[in-house]
This record gives C-alpha cells, sequence and structure tokens, in this order.
C-alpha cells in the first residue's frame, strides 16, 4: 500500500496511491498511515481520489487512522470516487468524517 | 391468422449461469470479483450496479476467509454460483469452512456512529453493507456446507425483460 505525502504549511497532504482499500491491504494502510502521521501538523488531508474500492475492512483502517491522530490531530477526506462515496454514505461516516469532492475543496475550506 | 404482434423485447442476454471457485485467502475476494466481472460482461450493468455487486461479494468471501476459514487457520475452497433471474442475479456462496454462530446471518443493523470519535467502531460494518444491498439473504448449513444466498437487484434492462 503506497502513500504518498507532502506537508504545505499547516496541513499534511497524505494520497493514496493504490486504487484499492480492501481487506488484502487494510493493515498495510493502517500502518502506513502511522507512519507518514507519525511527525506533522495538526490537520491531516487523505486524498482518495485515486481509490475506486473500500470494503469494511479499508473503512475500518480509515476509522483507525482517525482515531489515532485524535483527539489532537485531525483527519479530512477528500476526491471520494462515486463508489467509495457511496460506502461512507451508507453507514453514515459521512456524519463522522469531513469529506470534499476534491483535493483543492478541502485547502480552501479546512486552510486558512 | 395470428399475426405475432407481440411488443419488441431487449434480447435476453445470454448469461445463464456463472460458476467462480477460488481458494480461502487474503486475494480471495479480488479474484473472485475478476471471475464473476468476466462471466458477466455481457450484461448491460452500470457502474453503480457492479459497484454494489463487488462490495457485496467483498463481505461476503471476507467474511468466509475471516470466519468459516478462520483467516488462515483452515484452508479451503470458495465457490459461487451466479443465475442470471427476471428479479435481478441470484448469487450462492458455498465454503467448508466452520459454519456461522447461531447458523444464522447478523441481523446487520446499522452500526451506532453518535459517538465519542474514539469510541467508533473499526469493525461491524461488513454486515450492515451486506443487508443493506443485497435482498434475500439466507444462510444454511447443510452437513458440512455453509450455504449462503443472496439476491442483486438489477435495472430491467440488465435482467432483459
Amino acid at each position: 500500500m503506497e502513500l504518498s505525502s507532502k506537508t504545505e504549511g499547516q496541513v499534511q497532504i497524505v494520497a493514496v496511491l493504490g486504487t484499492r482499500i480492501d481487506a488484502a491491504v487494510a493493515i498495510e494502510f493502517k500502518d502506513a498511515m502511522r507512519a507518514e502521521t507519525a511527525n506533522g501538523p495538526d490537520l491531516v488531508i487523505l486524498d482518495l481520489s485515486a481509490v475506486d474500492f473500500i470494503d469494511s475492512s479499508g473503512l475500518g483502517a480509515i476509522v483507525a487512522a482517525m482515531k489515532h491522530l485524535a483527539p489532537q490531530r485531525r483527519l479530512a477526506l477528500a476526491g471520494l470516487t462515486p463508489t467509495v462515496d457511496k460506502v461512507f454514505k451508507l453507514t453514515r461516516m459521512d456524519s463522522v468524517f469531513s469529506l470534499y469532492p476534491t483535493l483543492d475543496d478541502a485547502r480552501n475550506a479546512l486552510v486558512a | 391468422m395470428v399475426l405475432n404482434d407481440s411488443p419488441v423485447h431487449p434480447a435476453q442476454p445470454s448469461l445463464q449461469k456463472v460458476r467462480v471457485q477460488v481458494d480461502s485467502g487474503p486475494m480471495a475476494a479480488r479474484q473472485a470479483f475478476d471471475l464473476l466481472k468476466r462471466g458477466l460482461a455481457d450484461l448491460a450493468l452500470d457502474v453503480e450496479e457492479l459497484g454494489a455487486i463487488e462490495l457485496v461479494l467483498a463481505e461476503v468471501v471476507n467474511n468466509i476467509v475471516e470466519h468459516a476459514y478462520a483467516n488462515g487457520q483452515r484452508r479451503g475452497p470458495i465457490h459461487l454460483c451466479c443465475r442470471l433471474r427476471r428479479d435481478g442475479l441470484h448469487f450462492e456462496f458455498t465454503d467448508l469452512g466452520l459454519p456461522i454462530p447461531g447458523k444464522s446471518t447478523p441481523l446487520g443493523l446499522p452500526v451506532n456512529v453518535d459517538v465519542d470519535l474514539l469510541d467508533l467502531p473499526e469493525g461491524g460494518y461488513g454486515w450492515f453493507l451486506i443487508q443493506d444491498l443485497a435482498k434475500d439473504v439466507a444462510y444454511h448449513r447443510r452437513g458440512q456446507v455453509n450455504h449462503l444466498s443472496l439476491r442483486m437487484a438489477l435495472s430491467k434492462d440488465a435482467c432483459g425483460i
């Protein structure tokens, strides 16, 4: 599970480079997120625009990543593709996470 | 004289039955869906229908891998049979693993997400997704075999009616 990461001022942007966050890679994803966000700004935006499939294991791994950053640090999600967005809506995770259609939308909304 | 004045129907898709078998393991859900997708190529499934099928298949197969086959402690096949009917695609999953506790499928109630962030569950969403997206979910244990059947409703075009 490859991630890329960059810091822009007070925000860290982590992009998922794989197309799936499913049971086969969920633990790997959780570990990679921990490593990428070990130090850094309080706000982390996870760019999911390359991901076209997520299952309940992947959803659980994103929840784990968010809980690992909390309470001091915050995880926002950007670039959800339709199938991924549907999983967040069905499970009502859209009421838990801040979701943005694109990375730019997330930047504009969250970065002063 | 009887005229054939029946309305024009879309061609009945040729698909009758697709059978897929994979070995239990971390890649089983991906492999099963790749094989199934090839078998369903003749149906005019839209992205949303295919996405729902992929998600339900992934949740069912991952449950079999993680629970029936105890996360790799047991090995065995996962068999999937898919038939097209007028009311959608009927799936039957079979495996030779442990039975579902209580011999019935979990209700798949929504997970309560109105909790403190640190108390948010990291699992328990799978059965909810299955029960929400699929119809007629039924489980039977026959001898040493688990049978899980369900139906995915499709648009009328895809059913050819």
